[in-house]
């Protein structure tokens, strides 16, 4: 069972770190030495697989045109689904990175007797995916209470809109809640749906579980177990202002957490959650249908054996005369 | 179609839900009706490619050259750097499963490997495996797999069950383009010679003589000038085809089918009374006789030495600008290739219709237009004498060609031409046209005899979106503007659909236009009478 | 050329906006020294122990609150067996002083201020009124 191995793998890591947040040593690796390495990690490898995608060419301007060409005046163009300038082209790109428009698109087919294919509205895909991400980068920009000091004052303000609903104490904060239905979710997909199943890797399951992981350890803190917030805090100020503290009173649920984060992070650019980069450089997308207006070069364009006209004259020029079409050459 | 293929009902039992197996143990049958033959040796050693050889896709031994694992793994290197495209698109997949059943492949045969997304794994594996540092130590567990003769065999089997078409692109959240995975690995199959007569057989025909048949100047000549000789005998007037003439204002390109092939050659026919109406100065080409572009079928660099002839011959006639027919493929080529391969064409002028003075300012650089933009300028201004009564035998849909709508968006002026010239015109549903269109399932050099239940499979959800409108308005002619389109569909609709025909949108135009000097119309260009028409359909 | 502009453009500001804390940070020289707090002078013990308190404290006083107003419970035995009344301002607030104490960790933490003060007036700000 592909889930499984993944899972091993999760449960080891949270069991070693729950052992590793009891003793001094470890507590040490666990908290400055591997969250250094995994931010290194992360934003050298990070960098380097943009470089990289950077320095391989962009021969061709191959947009995906999903909308009417701009073409005679009366004709209304579709700009955004099938650009032709700039503006269409961030309009664009801006609807797939903040909307994850082409995912809205998508639908289910069946097939049923007759035999008649029918296409119906899927957007669980499409809300899941979007519920999942935005409540990532809301959690994400909410921590950043804890690396930065004094708080600014949007992150307050992200705390109050989220926790909006005013149950309990510490606050209910409605991302929490989606953050993880979404991954339920989308795992649920993995498990249920036979077509994903067969397409999964072990690398999906994965990604999947160590995001869930984190969530709940993070849950798991604020709600039900709960930390010591100002010994978080030092830690974590600590780590940004580059004289690592230990403050003792912080439990070993947080080492867990912490650990889960620092894998993420170091396991990011090796992965498919480089998606995250790499959807800004699609050339499907982020390339204006603009070809036949506008020369584009390609960088590594090269001369090619051709069939001049020449030849082929020369090749059939008895044809060519005899059925009266001009020559070059007589 | 041959003998064996198996009936409607036979090859509809699909089951969209994948058997437990692990994908990377299942290997592809080389079943008759499937696969496409081998190139011939003598085509590919004249187009000068590798290992030019006598073999078939069912041999146990490829006679792949000796170093073959070599020769793939460089070119793989090689076109990384080449193409962000592919290093993207290897890298950037998150397996959501958004593509699965976008695929026409699969719709209509079930067969997991041909879900966009697996077809892509089958290269992703031997990426991961040879090019990412995860890959390399964890080998499966990082979903990666070595790179073997079977390896290569499956890549051919499915990368040939995939016509370009995009579809899937237009779903999927990063814009992976399937057409751009199929290039890459068709290119590298290139490089240790496996290939298909049916794409390398025009290619090289196409190279030498100037037409995918390989039919020769006097016999182009001879196809023009039948065609001028039947235009006067339905219509009473003679119009001229000046060909290889110095000095025309317009260089006319047209998919070769056009002259050769039914029903393509009404559409053809459409053409040349049009410009004869408008007295449009214009000249063929027999050395550039070829719109369509199967080079780009098997490597970018075929299809460059092939295009090449177009700006070649524009420039040796002295024209002004290009004007393209109906084609699929060839806009493709033309819209997003042609000037970054052999342009700049700085000896031509921006397009100005000389009857409209329209200056078509989207081919200010490449200098080119579309047929279809050419005549929806004429009729929005106009410049021509409809009668679209003349087309009241028709039930006309409309199939978007996967390469016009998915890489250029010419979606409104083969519409707004055909509301013009025909009085019914019935959309198909909106999950099968315009950038959601089917493919036909023979594009991308997929269209041969042999592979035909593949092309059936791939045909059908097309085909069911006109059986909709068959059974619903009843429609019983399709128009396209691709000449694949056109040779294939009427075997694809006669199996899955009867009872509707396929045409080109010129072909209609041709039917409606009132030319100066005409005999009165008993006939429409096919040469069915035009009163009785209703009834021959129900005979 | 202009293509890749973007690109490392584009990098760049990921890789500002990711470091975001550490020079934040710099600007304002912030340091892990905690907040001082101002400890009460009358009192050593509070109601719970104070590791319990330092992470718990919210939970204790929704506690309270529950069991005060919905149960007309208002006795609270603390775990050396000393009782308290349940009252946030008459009993907390007696000792713990909401500018020096409560508002300086809560600031620190970026907790947000509690909906404790819908209700509650901060004794200081009214002196000898009756809790």
């Amino acid at each position: 069972m592909k889930p499984l191995v993944p899972l091993f793998v999760i449960l080891a890591v949270i069991g070693l770190a729950y052992g590793g947040g009891q003793l001094a040593d470890t507590r040490y690796l666990l908290g400055i030495v591997l969250p250094y390495a995994a931010i290194a990690t992360f934003l050298l490898g990070f960098s380097y697989r943009v470089i990289r995608w950077a320095h391989s060419a962009l021969p061709f301007h191959i947009p995906t045109t999903c909308g009417q060409q701009k073409t005679l005046p009366w004709i209304r163009s579709s700009w955004i689904e099938n650009p032709h300038n700039k503006r269409g082209v961030l309009t664009r790109m801006a609807l797939e990175i903040l909307l994850f428009r082409s995912l809205f698109r998508n639908s289910r087919a069946q097939i049923e007797e007759g035999p008649r294919l029918l296409y119906t509205e899927n957007k669980w895909l499409w809300l899941g995916a979007l519920a999942f991400h935005w409540s990532l980068l809301v959690i994400l920009l909410r921590h950043l209470r804890l690396f930065v000091e004094p708080v600014p004052r949007f992150v307050i303000g992200m705390d109050t809109i989220d926790g909006f609903l005013q149950i309990g104490a510490p606050q209910l904060l409605i991302t929490d809640v989606v953050v993880v239905a979404a991954l339920l979710y989308l795992l649920k997909r993995r498990f249920t749906d036979r077509r994903l199943r067969y397409i999964s890797l072990y690398t999906d399951y994965f990604a999947l579980f160590l995001l869930l992981g984190i969530v709940i350890t993070g849950i798991l803190m604020r709600y039900f177990f709960k930390v010591d917030l100002e010994g978080v805090k030092q830690l974590a100020l600590g780590l940004v202002t580059f004289s690592p503290t230990l403050p003792a009173a912080v439990g070993p649920l947080f080492f867990v957490h912490l650990t889960l984060v620092s894998l993420l992070f170091a396991y990011f650019p090796y992965s498919k959650l480089m998606h995250m980069g790499g959807i800004f450089l699609s050339p499907t997308r982020n390339l204006a249908n603009d070809s036949r207006r506008q020369r584009h070069v390609n960088p590594w364009n090269y001369p090619v054996k051709v069939h001049t006209y020449q030849e082929w004259e020369e090749e059939f020029h008895d044809k060519i005369k005899n059925s009266g079409l001009p020559l070059e050459k007589e | 179609m041959p003998e064996a293929t198996p009936k409607p009902e036979e090859l509809v039992q699909i089951n969209y839900d994948p058997h437990e197996k692990d994908w990377r143990k299942t290997r592809p049958e080389f079943r008759k009706g499937t696969f496409c033959h081998a190139a011939l040796p003598k085509d590919v050693k004249y187009l000068g490619l590798p290992n030019p050889r006598d073999w078939q896709p069912p041999d146990v031994d490829w006679k792949l050259p000796p170093n073959w694992k070599e020769i793939i793994l460089q070119g793989m290197k090689e076109r990384l750097e080449k193409f962000r495209s592919f290093r993207l698109f290897m890298d950037i997949c998150v397996r959501c499963g958004a593509c699965a059943d976008k695929c026409q492949f699969f719709l209509g045969s079930g067969d997991p490997k041909n879900m966009p997304v697996l077809r892509a794994e089958l290269i992703r594996s031997v990426y991961r495996r040879y090019f990412t540092t995860t890959g390399k130590l964890f080998r499966g567990l990082a979903g990666a797999r070595d790179l073997t003769e079977d390896v290569i065999k499956e890549w051919f089997y499915y990368f040939y069950q995939c016509s370009e078409c995009r579809r899937c692109s237009v779903f999927c959240p990063f814009g992976i383009d399937t057409a751009e995975i199929t290039m890459m690995v068709r290119e590298l199959l290139n490089l240790v010679g496996v290939n298909t007569n049916w794409v390398i057989g025009p290619v090289a025909n196409c190279y030498r003589v100037g037409n995918h048949l390989g039919i020769q100047p006097h016999g182009f000549k001879d196809s023009i000038d039948f065609a001028v000789d039947d235009l006067e005998e339905i219509t009473g007037v003679r119009v001229e085809a000046p060909i290889n003439r110095k000095g025309a204002e317009v260089l006319f390109i047209v998919p070769s089918a056009d002259y050769f092939a039914t029903p393509h050659y009404y559409t053809l026919l459409g053409y040349l009374m049009l410009f004869h109406e408008i007295g449009l100065d214009y000249t063929f080409s027999a050395y550039a006789a070829e719109g369509g572009n199967f080079g780009l079928f098997s490597s970018h660099e075929l299809a460059k030495r092939l295009n090449a002839k177009m700006y070649a011959e524009a420039k040796r006639l002295k024209v002004k600008w290009i004007l393209g027919g109906e084609c699929g493929h060839m806009w493709r080529v033309v819209n997003q290739y042609m000037d970054t391969m052999n342009g700049p064409a700085d000896f031509l002028e921006v397009p100005v219709s000389p009857f409209t003075g329209t200056r078509f300012e989207n081919t200010r650089s490449t200098k080119m237009v579309h047929i279809c933009e050419f005549t929806s300028d004429l009729i929005y201004h106009n410049k021509l004498r409809l009668n679209p009564s003349r087309n009241d035998h028709w039930k006309v849909t409309f199939h978007d060609s996967c390469n016009p709508a998915r890489g250029m968006g010419l979606l409104e002026e083969p519409r707004y031409i055909l509301r013009k010239v025909c009085n019914h015109f019935h959309e198909m549903p909106e999950n099968t046209i315009r950038e959601q269109t089917f493919c036909c399932g023979s594009g991308a050099g997929l269209g041969s005899d042999e592979n035909i239940e593949a092309r059936l499979r791939g045909g059908l959800p097309r085909a069911n979106a006109v059986k909709y409108v068959r059974d619903k308005h009843g429609v019983n002619l399709l128009t396209c503007i691709c000449a694949i389109d056109k040779a294939t569909l009427p075997t694809l609709l006669e199996y899955w659909t009867p009872g509707v025909d396929v045409g080109g949108i010129h072909e209609l135009l041709g039917n409606a236009l009132i030319m100066k000097g005409e005999k009165e119309r008993t006939t429409d260009l096919r040469g069915q009478p035009l009163q009785q028409k209703s009834e021959a359909v129900h005979a | 050329m202009r293509e890749k502009l973007w690109i490392y453009g584009g990098l760049l500001l990921f890789l500002v906006g990711v470091t975001f804390p550490v020079w934040r940070d710099a600007i304002t020289h912030a340091t892990t020294q905690p907040p001082a707090l101002e400890m009460p002078a009358n009192q050593k013990q509070c109601v719970a122990p104070t590791d319990y308190m330092l992470t718990s404290h919210m939970k204790l006083l929704m506690d309270w609150r529950t069991s005060a107003v919905r149960d007309n419970n208002w006795k609270y035995t603390s775990f050396n067996g000393k009782v308290y009344q349940k009252r946030f301002s008459g009993t907390c607030l007696q000792c713990h002083s909401k500018a020096k104490f409560c508002d300086r960790c809560h600031t620190y933490v970026g907790a947000r201020t509690p909906y404790c003060w819908n209700c509650h007036v901060d004794p200081a700000l009214v002196k000898g009124a009756t809790p």
